[in-house]
């Protein structure tokens, strides 16, 4: 065996493991809101992505074990299962781990070799083709207290909902609650200006009420792994800037017409994107000029989705956009090496 | 220190092990029963023998010569008798035998006749001539000939000179030691390297985890009539690779493809500085040099070792212990696994490092590159090693030379930061090994084409000469034929012969013809051969060129 003898401790399961560790915080406080339902989603999507991956593993006679170990089946489970309405029924919630696993990641060829995000892919295609289980979202708690009949649900309650099978539209309007995205986009449709829909109860100081303590806590995981260097600092920085500048300009343009910088940034979706999506070095750019435009192309594209598209939020799709121009964009953005001409010396 | 700083892309900062072996005193080797000297120790030409097997040698005599403009001599590193000269076992990549000179030494260690030299009283083309006979290369690991780095050339001096005392490989203490210990001789060779490249600045970089190499290297300093700065560097793997520490200290990187004198820059291992001094105030040629010997053995340490001493001696003389996994000559970045430890000592052999499970684990599986790009961080060249990975692996050699393949120096700080436990380096090597063979093929069909059209052009050349020459003479016959019609008494044989010359020239005619109307070659050829031979002379100078970029990071970390 030939040079190096030597090997830095780091292993590819130690990254995964820091992700999921640094999304403990958000599913803290995704519990304390929205109720302990939550669980049952990570569970289901953990246990389904497990039992996909070592079932795809098996059928490309690659060893189950070293694979499994790695964790990564578990980090796509959760940022999908993240993703997903509180209260996606149980079929929704496999059928989307499925896709992901199976299509997204190993029909591309597996581990480092899938050109989609495959958590993105799985949610794109809930959202296609299961809109209406796509929204249905319980009350925050916040919310729960102040509005008049709205309950947390308990674990079993959840569960019955999850497990329940379609509910009576009835019983479904009573626990579930459009997201702030979404009465925003429904207030703009009837012609209201953004500060009269800001009036309403579900809106908070920044985001939506509950909403941007989840997107706080994301925010708490990303700096993380910032800290920990698993993740680099271009592509959440881009991926915020990209949304920030986009919604400003819109802001600025027709502030009646568009929903303030602030209130985009701290949507839960866009900070799990920005710190935990659209860092997926897989299916990311990899040179440092690269990020930087791909976390601002999915920043952009996000925002226009969102004002413009057909659906409430366009992390999933801005994301696999961007996805594709991957190889593009790490054409053109090869950096200089050591010795390339350069116009002076670098301190 | 007051000088500023520059930070040089990438690295890494592996465990440095080196109080293992600085506990000890250096102190000489025993001197071995036989000594196997390789002809070729350093980068360049192999020395060429002038001993006869049989004939009796003295310590410091010379044994082989240097041969051609880049070469070092090679010498007895101790008296005896000369038992062999042929392909023995010699620590090298490719792992094949190497011509060597066996002395079977006679326990005296007679020294032959020695003295210092004048160097400032000798022409410096003289000096420079003595120093390659006396064996001299840089002895950081890539053994480049002093003499030619030493020849500032058409530039007449060379600005700055950098001693390198960085030493960042773990383990490796040699130079550490030799800064503790021989600082002031080291500096003596400091003031004969500024003599030879009139350098104006003098700086030594030596890296923070040696308090003690730099406190001797600074006292030393001072008692100098010149100035010499000792600056103390970050410790960071590659840090003592030449161009590391050139724009560490300089903030200047050596373009690519060029060499560090281009910008005005030469270093110098500590080690060569020192040889350098002994070689001149004592008239010692390059026979001996400090190594040291640690890792899983029980006495970790530096030795003055002569060149030629196997590597099992040391290692016993270290204490050899069971559970040894394999012997490496250099650091665990970029040493050499030494499959067989009879192998000698030459001037390359810094560390003999031996393993064990403990201390080296074989690493876990390699997984898929999960293009998380630490890799990229962690690389001095600045290149994107996920990329070349790709291309390597996938044999788009093309593809792979796009993205700076040859600019990688195969320092392993991929490797070693890569989750997935890919050994990149070895992808790198495999695809440059690959790219030279793919060149040298070609080079010998391009060789064989351009042999074979001149071939072909000479053997048309031939024929038209033939013919213009039969021509010319049946022209001739003809004229005489006129000349003389009514000549009677011309005999039936030369009316046969005139029939004949005629028959001859019209033949020759039609061949003329036909020469003429195939591709005009005789004209045509001589500058396509010529721009073909131009061609393959720009291929050769690239590949030389490619050959030179290791060269050019002369000492290497
Ligand atoms: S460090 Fe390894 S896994 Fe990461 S990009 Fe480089 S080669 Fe791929
Ligand atoms: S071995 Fe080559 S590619 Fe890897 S870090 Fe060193 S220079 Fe870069």
């Amino acid at each position: 065996m030939p040079s190096p003898f030597i090997i830095d401790r780091s292993s590819v399961t130690q990254i995964m493991a820091w992700v999921l560790v640094a999304l403990l915080p958000g599913i803290a406080v995704y519990v304390w809101l929205f109720g302990p339902g939550i669980l049952i989603t990570l569970s289901l999507a953990t246990v389904t992505a497990l039992v996909a991956e070592a079932a795809m593993l098996k059928a490309r006679g690659y060893p189950a074990k070293p694979f499994l170990a790695d964790l990564s089946a578990i980090v796509t489970a959760w940022l999908l299962a993240l993703c997903l309405p509180s209260l996606a029924p149980w079929w929704l919630i496999i059928t989307g781990t499925l896709f992901a696993i199976v299509v997204a990641k190993h029909l591309y060829g597996g581990l480092g070799q899938n050109i989609f995000n495959p958590a993105m892919v799985g949610y794109a295609v809930l959202i296609v083709s299961f809109p209406v289980q796509m929204t249905q979202w319980a009350g925050p708690l916040e919310l729960t207290l102040i509005e008049p009949g709205a309950v947390q649900l308990s674990l079993a309650q959840s569960a019955a909902v999850i497990f329940g099978g379609d509910l009576p539209k009835a019983t479904l309007d009573a626990i579930t609650m459009a997201t702030p995205l979404d009465v925003l986009r429904t207030g703009l449709h009837q012609q209201l200006t953004v500060d009269e829909v800001m009036t309403q109860p579900i809106f908070g100081h920044y985001g939506g009420i509950g909403f941007e303590w989840l997107a706080a806590a994301f925010l708490l995981g990303g700096l993380l792994l910032w800290a920990l260097r698993i993740i680099s600092w271009q592509v959440p920085l881009a991926f915020l800037a990209g949304i920030w500048l986009t919604a400003g300009f819109l802001h600025f343009f027709d502030a009646g017409r568009f929903g303030a910088p602030w209130f985009h940034l701290f949507s839960p979706s866009v900070m799990l994107c920005a710190f935990f999506i659209a860092t997926d070095p897989v299916s990311g750019a990899t040179t440092p000029r690269g990020k930087l435009v791909f976390g601002l192309g999915a920043g952009f594209l996000t925002m226009v989705i969102r004002t413009w598209g057909g659906f409430p939020d366009g992390v999933a799709f801005a994301i696999l956009l961007m996805n594709l121009c991957v190889p593009l964009i790490d054409q053109y953005t090869q950096p200089k090496i050591y010795g390339a001409a350069r116009k002076e010396p670098r301190a | 220190m007051s000088r500023e700083l520059f930070k040089f892309k990438g690295g890494i900062h592996p465990p440095g092990h080196k109080a293992e072996s600085t506990g000890r005193l250096v102190h000489p080797a025993p001197l071995p029963k036989k000594l196997v000297i390789p002809l070729r120790q350093h980068i360049g030409n192999p020395a060429r023998p002038v001993v006869n097997v049989g004939e009796r040698v003295l310590k410091g005599q010379l044994i082989a010569a240097a041969d051609g403009a880049i070469s070092a001599a090679v010498h007895a590193s101790s008296s005896g008798i000369v038992s062999a000269i042929g392909p023995a076992c010699v620590p090298h990549i490719s792992g094949l035998p190497d011509e060597c000179i066996t002395i079977e030494t006679d326990g005296r260690d007679e020294w032959i006749a020695h003295g210092p030299l004048d160097y400032q009283a000798l022409a410096p083309a003289d000096l420079l001539a003595r120093l390659r006979d006396m064996g001299l290369a840089g002895l950081g690991g890539a053994v480049f000939p002093s003499a030619v780095k030493l020849d500032p050339g058409a530039a007449l001096v060379c600005p700055t000179l950098i001693i390198n005392g960085g030493e960042c490989e773990p383990w490796i203490t040699c130079d550490d030691m030799l800064m503790r210990t021989q600082a002031d001789a080291i500096l003596q060779g400091v003031a004969i390297m500024r003599h030879l490249l009139g350098s104006s600045e003098i700086l030594i970089g030596i890296e923070d985890n040696k308090p003690e190499a730099i406190a001797a290297m600074q006292a030393a300093a001072a008692k100098l009539d010149f100035a010499v700065e000792t600056v103390s560097l970050p410790t960071r793997y590659p840090g003592g690779g030449a161009k590391q520490m050139i724009e560490t200290l300089t903030g200047k990187q050596v373009p690519s493809g060029k060499l560090s004198t281009d910008i005005g820059i030469q270093v110098f291992n500590v080690g060569t500085a020192h040889a350098l001094a002994r070689a001149v105030h004592h008239g010692e040629p390059l026979i001996s040099r400090l190594v040291t010997v640690t890792g899983h053995v029980l006495r970790a340490q530096n030795v003055e070792v002569l060149i030629g001493t196997p590597f099992d001696t040391l290692i016993q003389l270290a204490g050899d212990r069971d559970g040894t996994t394999g012997v490496l000559m250099g650091g665990p970045m970029m040493g050499l696994p030494i499959p067989d430890t009879s192998v000698p000592v030459v001037k390359a052999t810094n560390c003999i490092l031996v393993k064990s499970a403990e201390l080296f684990p074989p690493p876990p599986k390699a997984l898929p590159c999960i293009r998380c790009t630490r890799c990229a961080d962690a690389c001095p060249a600045e290149l994107q090693p996920q990329e070349l990975f790709r291309f390597a692996k996938s044999d788009d050699f093309g593809r792979a030379q796009e993205y700076h393949l040859f600019d990688c120096i195969e320092c392993g700080c991929c490797s070693y930061v890569c989750p997935s436990h890919i050994p990149l380096v070895d992808f790198y090597r495999y695809a440059k090994s690959e790219i030279w063979a793919r060149e040298r093929d070609k080079r010998a069909a391009d060789l064989a084409r351009e042999r074979h059209e001149f071939r072909l052009f000479r053997q048309e050349r031939e024929k038209t000469e033939k013919a213009e020459k039969l021509a010319a003479k049946a022209q001739a016959k003809r004229a005489e034929l006129a000349a003389a019609p009514t000549d009677a008494s011309s005999s039936g044989a030369s009316e046969a012969d005139a029939k004949k010359a005629l028959i001859a020239a019209a033949l020759a005619r039609a061949q003329a013809k036909k020469a003429e109307t195939t591709p005009q070659n005789t004209d045509n050829l001589s500058p396509d051969t010529q721009h073909e031979i131009a061609e393959i002379e720009a291929r050769r100078a690239k590949i030389r060129e490619q050959a030179r970029k290791p060269l050019e990071s002369e000492e290497t970390p």
